[in-house]
């Protein structure tokens, strides 16, 4: 019991910089070294916080170093990691800078993290062989309209409304900071169909195409949801995209019954 | 079966900004070393690098949070990924740290000082034991760099982790800079130390670099970075270890600030240079 004692008052200790130095911690120089424990403390919160920065560099990169870094320490703070899988700390992150008040001036902020936070998802989904049109050899199924399809595993949508993609790449170095001229809200898809992720800015409709296949609803469905959603789909378009990377396994039931 | 089955050669801590590097040609290294948790993902990337170090060297399996100084039970959860790390890769070795990381539920990403008492050592023992029961072969503990000490310690370190290697059939891990750093920290003697240590239950050897500099009372403060190369008094220590131990297994940590290949390679070879000659001295009188 008084060993559990120990541990639990330099936990404590850890997470309160205004605590004294935990009773039986001791130095050859000094009785309660507060600098030394210092150390500790201050491991943990670097740690912490140079794991939001390896991870959400762009919102980094928006905000600048002074303001994430000041961001991400409350955040550890309040937000502890509960697990030692460090890969995936930060997932609640984009939800904390929402409703961080200093960051309100920059709307879209919470946005471009949780595009950050599904890249990471997905760099580190299981691996699945992408479906490709050779899958389509043998033509297409009497009724197409009933094909239902197995999406990649490392596939996210985040949706927003204000242009995250555009921001987010202007952010991460693949293309130049530039005014935004076309200020509207953008879907990302994030996919990893084979060791990089990807991240596109999904036409109309897409979004609804996506979810609804993703839900396991049958072709038909998915496609007239998206048309219902947004008149400009293009079934084409999305069903090639279907087949160059994002989805793995197709299936179509022959004998399904049709609904009356 | 042996605590690990690494070669007594150099070998290095796998980063993967050297992936390029290191896939481009063989590597004249004994061994590769992970941190586990950094595999702990389901796929991509990192497995596929993993797997081609897997492939083309021996590998060493390197825990970082098993919270294995706790007085907490472990981590169920965490045990089972690194049982299926563990069989999927099937390292020569794996290792942990004398230290604790996680209480109460929360993970603080640092390796924790605990007071060497009988309790925490039955308590060390029963996690031990559990790891190596649940992972199906033996692991090694690795001695910590402290900072602080607690007055509730009544057992010297060298003797709590000979007995934990007693009593479980663990090895040990001695990070001869670790030794360094808590010996500048607490004013004592790093070779006094490592005379203490028992040597025949090491089975592998880490060296890094760390940062040193003067506390508010003037003392030396030392810091484990991991973001410079191994300074030659650690080196010293290194030579003093393998002349009684004979080679073993050593590895180079560089985990920040982390330089080219050719810096880490270089390091690395640095230390098997010294391998070398510990080999050639210990072979000597016998051929005479």
């Amino acid at each position: 019991m008084a060993m559990q004692k120990c541990h639990s008052d330099f936990a404590h200790a850890l997470r309160d910089p205004d605590l004294v130095v935990p009773r039986g911690v001791t130095a050859h120089n000094s009785d309660a070294p507060r600098e030394r424990f210092a150390i500790y403390r201050n491991n943990v919160v670097v740690g912490l916080v140079s794991a939001l920065e390896a991870r959400f560099p762009a919102t980094r990169k928006i905000v600048g170093e002074d303001f994430f870094k000041g961001a991400a320490k409350l955040f550890a703070a309040t937000q502890p990691p509960r697990s030692p899988l460090m890969l995936f700390y930060g997932d609640a992150f984009p939800a904390f800078l929402a409703y961080f008040e200093p960051a309100r001036e920059v709307p879209y902020l919470a946005d471009v993290a949780r595009l950050e936070a599904a890249r990471t998802r997905a760099y580190h989904a299981a691996d699945a062989k992408p479906l490709t049109p050779a899958a389509l050899s043998g033509g297409l199924p009497d009724a197409p309209a009933g094909m239902r399809f197995i999406l990649h595993p490392s596939v996210e949508i985040v949706a927003s409304d204000y242009p995250i993609v555009t921001i987010w790449a202007m952010n991460s170095g693949d293309i130049d900071l530039a005014p935004i001229t076309d200020w509207r809200g953008e879907d990302a898809l994030v996919a990893r169909p084979g060791f990089d992720v990807e991240v596109r800015r999904l036409p109309p409709g897409a979004k609804t195409f996506l979810q609804n296949l993703a839900a396991g609803n049958p072709l038909e469905e998915a496609a007239a949801a998206a048309l219902a959603g947004n008149a400009s789909f293009d079934l084409v378009a999305n069903l090639a995209a279907l087949f160059a990377g994002l989805a793995i396994e197709m299936t179509y039931q022959p004998n399904e019954a049709p609904l009356p | 079966m042996r605590v690990s089955q690494l070669p007594l050669s150099a070998g290095a801590s796998f980063k993967p900004e050297h992936f390029a590097a290191i896939s481009a040609t063989p590597q004249p290294l004994g061994f590769f070393e992970v941190h586990a948790e950094n595999y702990m993902g389901t796929g991509g990337v990192p497995h596929a690098q993993l797997g081609f170090l897997r492939e083309n060297y021996a590998l060493s399996l390197h825990g970082v949070g098993l919270n294995i100084g706790s007085t907490e039970p472990l981590d169920r959860a965490h045990l089972a990924r690194l049982k299926q790390l563990c069989d999927r890769y099937q390292p020569e070795c794996f290792s942990e740290h004398l230290a604790w990381s996680s209480h109460a539920g929360i993970f603080f990403n640092d390796l924790l000082p605990l007071p060497y008492t009988e309790a925490n050592l039955t308590s060390v023992i029963d996690h031990v034991d559990e790891t190596q029961s649940t992972l199906g072969r033996r692991m090694l503990l690795e001695n910590p760099a402290t900072y602080v000490r607690f007055k509730q310690s009544t057992i010297p370190e060298t003797e709590f982790l000979a007995a934990i290697a007693r009593v479980t059939g663990c090895g040990l891990l001695l990070d001869v800079n670790n030794v360094f750093v808590a010996a500048r920290n607490h004013a004592t003697s790093a070779s006094g130390y490592l005379e203490a240590f028992p040597l025949d239950l090491v089975a592998e050897i880490h060296l890094a670099g760390h940062v040193e500099t003067i506390d508010g009372h003037g003392s030396p403060l030392c810091i484990d970075a991991h973001g410079s190369p191994v300074v030659e008094d650690v080196f010293a220590l290194f030579d003093s270890v393998i002349a009684r131990a004979g080679p073993l297994p050593t590895l180079i940590e560089w985990d920040n600030d982390v330089p080219d290949w050719a810096v880490l390679l270089a390091e690395a070879l640095a230390a098997q240079a010294r391998l070398d000659r510990a080999r050639l001295v210990r072979v000597a009188p016998a051929a005479a």
